[in-house]
């Protein structure tokens, strides 16, 4: 075989190899919009069979049976207490985990099996923090079917993630912050209060925000505890007229959240309950993006912005 | 000289020596700190006896071998059966085609994003992809009941109402965010020195990323997979809403079958005393789904140990 037939033979080769590259540009960029074609597909059916249903009343009233006048009061009244409960009881927790983790923690076998068993919590289905909560709180420690024991669950189901990004941002904060605390006679805890949490507070704020957005979103738990699903009360408010103006009542009472009500009118065989499903639908995925979009977007400027 | 400066350090603040009073509150926040991180423990240990105690319950009414044999599960009938295999078998089918969709997918996209993708794709792509995995799983629900059922009744019109195909089509579509912003991760972190080296070779961008980058990057990549398994077994509202609540043996995605997830909350949504063998039956299957999960990240720990190279 001459030169040139070699030459030739390597150069088809070479035009074979790159047009694979091609074929799996196109194939790459398929994949990836199916996935954005199914959200967009997933986010106009739910505009276009939703949006009629939004309206003022549509926040303000009580579910009712007739779907026409059906509305999600108390399924975003539940939602908000729900959530206050677990920011109460996942932020102090998982902070506190995750500084303990980073900062304290002597390198010793129960240091392990405490990491080992954050990682693993990750990875257990919502559900059986559920179950769990059945046994536990409802149940073993008598708070019942209410407000507490659906707070409770869920902070413990976003707990890793708090727990987690508190970690990966105090880590970020380089050793020099720590020795110049420590050079002017500060006490571990000063350190950790006045420097390191208030440094790495935008980092684990994006992981709370993350965490809440899972925890709005989450249906299993709160199901699995046995919160209701035809809600038309609304609990005991928090705040009072007459001294002590606050009460904490609300804690125990009986509640429903959004994606219960959701799941409620899905399961509905009747079409007009599905349009209710799909606006209330609407708002759950419009609360949940924007706290996600909020949380991305606090990332993104803390990596433009911290230069240390 | 010196013995005054002895004597002005004698003076000076007494907050500068030894505080009996400041080391016991740094003691004290120490063990608080280091309790909220054990909390972590006391949760797993929490969730074992729970779940181990109502079991053992229920397995003194009910035999183990009868609980991993018998054909049908009936706890809430007349004729009482408790077989765990209708619910067994509906979980891994819904599962199986959810990483049918989820895996390859999922793998392109992060082969795509972490190679082959400009810039500017990248940085629009990832954020939407974790938007993507952010909403709540009771909408994907509706979508494959009033969505994706309807459009697949077209394709297969003797398709019923309720299906594992179509629940687990969009549990799969679900999933592909994790798969893919994991393996995209381990992927990214392969040094480009390797790549540099491949392509001095003369290999294209495809054969370098198939057979340099990816064998690098395989314990990272089993990881994600083990996570969108595990997902996809202990999802739930997606398969409550699409599949049906019915237990079904079988191994026929076109058939509606429930799953151990919906049975719990079908049994949660109905009014089941504390204490009787029905409310027993849940902790039982979520029992079995735990210890299928956790096999699932045993297998997923395992391989990034054995497998990891570290450069």
């Amino acid at each position: 075989m001459s030169n040139a037939d070699k030459l030739h033979e390597i150069r088809a080769i070479i035009v074979r190899h790159k047009r694979w590259d091609l074929v799996f540009m196109v194939v790459g960029m398929f994949a990836l919009m199916i996935a954005v074609l199914t959200f967009t597909v997933l986010f106009t059916q739910m505009i276009i069979d939703g949006m009629p249903r939004l309206s003022w009343d549509f926040f303000t009233s009580f579910p009712s049976r007739r779907p026409g006048s059906a509305g999600i009061l108390s399924a975003w009244v539940g939602t908000s207490l729900v959530m206050l409960v677990t920011i109460a009881a996942a932020v102090p927790m998982g902070i506190g985990a995750g500084v303990y983790l980073e900062e304290y923690a002597p390198k010793n076998l129960v240091t392990e099996i405490i990491e080992i068993n954050v990682t693993n919590l990750a990875g257990v289905p919502s559900i059986i923090y559920g179950l769990l909560a059945l046994g536990l709180f409802v149940y073993q420690l008598g708070f019942g079917q209410s407000i507490l024991s659906a707070g409770l669950a869920l902070a413990l189901l976003i707990l890793p993630v708090v727990i987690v990004t508190t970690r990966e941002s105090i880590r970020a904060i380089p050793v020099a912050i720590r020795e110049g605390a420590y050079a002017l006679g500060a006490t571990k805890w000063q350190t950790v209060s006045d420097h390191l949490i208030p440094y790495s507070a935008a980092g684990i704020l994006t992981g709370i925000i993350i965490g809440l957005a899972r925890a709005i979103g989450e249906t299993a738990p709160i199901i699995t505890i046995g919160a209701m699903t035809f809600i038309a009360f609304l609990p005991p408010s928090p705040v009072q007229t007459d001294f002590p103006f606050l009460s904490f009542e609300w804690l125990m009472s009986p509640f429903t959240v959004m994606p219960i009500q959701m799941f409620n009118w899905v399961s509905r065989p009747e079409e007009a309950f599905q349009l209710n499903a799909a606006a209330a639908g609407l708002v759950l995925v419009v609360m949940t993006l924007a706290m996600n979009a909020f949380a991305i977007y606090l990332r993104y400027r803390m990596r433009k912005k911290i230069k240390w | 000289m010196t013995a005054k400066s002895t004597a002005e350090i004698n003076h000076q603040p007494r907050r500068l020596g030894y505080s009996y009073r400041r080391n016991l509150r740094e003691r004290f926040i120490e063990t608080l700190l280091f309790l909220t991180a054990f909390a972590s423990v006391a949760i797993t240990l929490a969730i074992m006896v729970m779940l181990v105690k109502e079991s053992f319950v229920f397995f003194q009414h009910v035999s183990i071998w009868d609980f991993l044999t018998d054909t049908q599960w009936t706890p809430l009938f007349d004729d009482a059966h408790y077989g765990i295999l209708p619910l067994v078998s509906g979980t891994l089918v819904s599962s199986a085609v959810a990483l049918l969709v989820a895996i390859p997918l999922g793998t392109i996209i992060a082969i795509y994003l972490s190679e082959f993708a400009p810039f500017t794709v990248r940085e629009i792509a990832k954020p939407f992809l974790e938007l993507l995995g952010g909403v709540p799983t009771i909408v994907y629900g509706y979508f494959a009941l009033l969505f994706v059922t309807p459009l697949l009744q077209k394709i297969f019109p003797e398709l019923p109402g309720f299906s594992l195909l179509s629940a687990g089509l969009v549990m799969g579509i679900m999933i592909i965010p994790y798969v893919s912003s994991l393996s995209e991760d381990a992927m990214r972190a392969v040094p480009m020195s390797m790549r540099e080296g491949s392509y001095a070779m003369g290999a294209t961008r495809f054969q370098t990323a198939i057979r340099v980058v990816m064998p690098a990057a395989y314990s990272g990549i089993a990881a994600a997979y083990i996570l969108g398994i595990s997902r996809a077994v202990g999802e739930t509202m997606v398969v409550a809403v699409a599949a049906g609540m019915q237990p079904n043996l079988t191994w026929n995605p076109m058939e509606p079958a429930a799953t151990i997830t919906a049975y719990i909350v079908q049994v949660s949504l109905g009014d089941l005393p504390h204490g009787s063998i029905g409310y027993q039956t849940i902790f039982a299957a979520g029992f079995t789904l735990l210890l299928m999960t956790l096999t699932f990240n045993i297998i997923g720990h395992v391989l990034r140990k054995r497998y990891r190279e570290i450069y």
